[in-house]
């Protein structure tokens, strides 16, 4: 009797789990259902791809199956425009990100505190994503060109004029056009992150009389760590993305401190050079991927304690 | 106390005033700038675009805002009398329409898959989306070459319509909007016997109509301005957008080219000013990476 008992229970746990599996089959198709399409398309023009650039990279010559492991990327690496491309991009990202996170912080920070006409404000300073590429590049030859606005404007203080693009201030000028047009853009993501700040905290923090550098540093900072990543990560994508613009206003070969890794691919490009662009192309990745994990680790260490 | 807060708000004012000032001169000049004849143009920066000899060339630049006579003349140039600036605007909108719309499409499909079902392997799936949208251009360049290059479809519209329908980005912000969405309404749906489909489109797609809209936007903006993609996959002159032909403009038509920016300027403009709470909010939920 007992026993019957206990085999029937079993019976019907197993049918259960049956039902279960079953279940999970079908949530599992009906998934992929949903997600084909998609699933589909990056797996043909974007993970295929760039399974083919990984083999471009190993071999030594487009259509021979011989590997050479790794001496594309030593060839890459001893290719001095390469260097030099790189270098430049290293400089110029190290300086336009970090700038473009503090000055986006200031700038909602100045938007969040009452000022009158805040959303004006805030209109205004997203309007530089509206404006075509060709337009910029036109005013901002106007105003760096050696005869242009601003070497006017220095003049009546009497400096001498800079050849802002054919000198080493030309990344400068590149910086101030990156941040233009990506700080509008930023600072919402900021506006977005201290309104997410709970306001009970900041009211204790009132009534206890702290000090506004404790609350920004002790309280929003925290809070905001992980937009900090975000729009870390976010420039840091856009200050690749610059190349567009230097690339109008100084053509092929610029000066020197404005050659970036996109002219590098660009002209490998153009003479087919199939290995060192391919081999370029991985080492940009794995790049890529080792800063976002390595951003993704410090925002842990950061803002563990606030989040959860 | 309080006279200081009042000082520093009004700091704060000025600050951002002049931030202001500089953040819309390029907008405010390009347009201003479209209404001036070819001669003042001339006049004005002759000195650096100009090409030709002749006329009154200044010897310094004049940075100028308001046009001594205001003129249409670019603009009947650019859009009556020389059909190619059409044309291209045409082109533009043949590429960019396709894109958003496939985009948002495939995109909001793929976003009830990661919102409705979660496990090991979908969120492995979900962060290499992440991660694909997180690499610049440069990356994705030879890749996309390659693939237009093996379907035959380089040098057409489709090389760029394509790989921009499966861009991840649409994914990874409506899948975060989607998440919003309350599970109770999915499960009463459930209940009632409707089936994913029914969920996904009579309830999963009217809630996040808003987010539909602010993405469209952004992917608008973004592939409007394109510059780089048809650079190298369309090499035929006559398919580029206006874009890519605004760029490459002949440093003797800068006044054609202001009033062409002005027009190409007017679409992103008016979805910006139409729909400016989407964006912003399409923005603000792009800000983090995880979750």
């Amino acid at each position: 009797m007992k026993k019957r008992k206990q085999n029937q229970s079993a019976q019907i746990d197993a049918q259960r789990r049956r039902e279960r599996r079953r279940m999970r089959r079908q949530d599992f198709a009906q998934s992929l259902c949903f997600l084909s399409p998609s699933l589909l398309g990056v797996g043909v023009f974007f993970i295929i791809p760039f399974g083919v650039v990984v083999y471009y990279s190993l071999i030594d010559g487009v259509g021979s199956k011989n590997f050479i492991g790794i001496q594309n990327f030593v060839r890459l690496f001893q290719n001095s425009a390469f260097l030099m491309a790189a270098r430049n991009t290293l400089h110029f990202s190290v300086i336009a990100v970090p700038l473009a996170v503090v000055l986006a912080i200031v700038l909602a920070l100045m938007l969040e505190a009452r000022i009158p006409m805040k959303s004006q404000f805030r209109t205004f300073f997203l309007s530089p994503m509206m404006v075509p590429v060709a337009s910029v590049v036109l005013i901002w030859q106007v105003l760096f060109n050696y005869n242009g606005t601003i070497n006017e404007f220095l003049m009546l203080f009497g400096t001498d004029k800079i050849d802002w693009l054919q000198s080493d201030y030309c990344q400068w000028v590149v910086m101030i056009l990156f941040l233009w047009k990506n700080l509008g853009y930023n600072m919402i993501l900021f506006m977005a992150g201290l309104a997410n700040i709970p306001k009970e905290l900041l009211e204790v923090a009132d009534v206890e009389g702290a000090s506004e550098t404790y609350k920004f540093f002790e309280i929003k900072l925290r809070y905001l760590s992980p937009t900090v990543l975000f729009v870390t990560i976010l420039s840091l994508i856009n200050s690749f993305k610059v190349f567009r613009e230097v690339y109008l206003l100084s053509g092929d070969y610029p000066y020197e401190k404005l050659y970036m890794l996109q002219h590098f691919m660009n002209n490998t490009f153009r003479s087919l050079d199939y290995q060192k662009l391919s081999a370029a192309a991985v080492v940009m990745a794995v790049v890529m991927v080792v800063l976002i994990a390595l951003l993704f680790k410090v925002e842990d260490w950061f803002g563990k304690d606030v989040e959860g | 106390m309080r006279k200081k807060r009042y000082f520093s708000r009004g700091v704060m004012f000025l600050l951002c005033l002049v931030f202001a000032v500089l953040f819309l001169l390029p907008t405010v000049l390009t347009i201003t700038n479209s209404f001036m004849s070819e001669a003042e143009i001339k006049a004005n920066y002759g000195m650096i675009f100009d090409t030709t000899t002749g006329g009154y060339v200044s010897k310094t630049v004049n940075l100028k805002f308001i046009p001594d006579k205001v003129t249409l003349s670019q603009y009947i140039t650019g859009l009556i009398k020389s059909p190619d600036y059409l044309l291209k605007l045409w082109n533009s909108i043949l590429l960019v329409v396709p894109i958003v719309l496939l985009q948002v499409a495939v995109a909001s499909v793929a976003a009830y898959s990661f919102t409705r079902w979660r496990g090991k392997i979908r969120s492995g799936i979900f962060f290499f989306y992440v991660i694909l949208m997180l690499m610049p251009y440069q990356v994705t360049l030879v890749p996309n070459y390659l693939v237009s290059s093996w379907l035959g479809i380089l040098n057409t519209r489709w090389s760029i319509i394509l790989p921009g329908m499966f861009a991840p980005f649409s994914v990874f912000l409506l899948t975060k909007f989607m998440r919003r969405i309350p599970y109770s309404l999915i499960e009463a749906a459930k209940v009632d016997g409707a089936g994913e489909w029914d969920i996904f489109t009579k309830i999963c797609l009217p809630e996040c109509r808003s987010a539909l809209y602010s993405i469209a936007i952004l992917v608008f903006i973004d592939y409007w301005n394109m510059v780089e993609q048809p650079l190298i996959l369309l090499q035929d002159a006559d398919a580029q957008p206006l874009s890519v032909f605004l760029s490459q403009i002949n440093k003797g038509e800068i006044g054609l080219a202001f009033a062409m920016a002005t027009v190409y300027m007017i679409p992103s403009l008016l979805l910006f000013l139409h729909g400016e709470e989407y964006l912003v909010e399409g923005i603000a939920n792009s800000g983090s990476v995880k979750g």
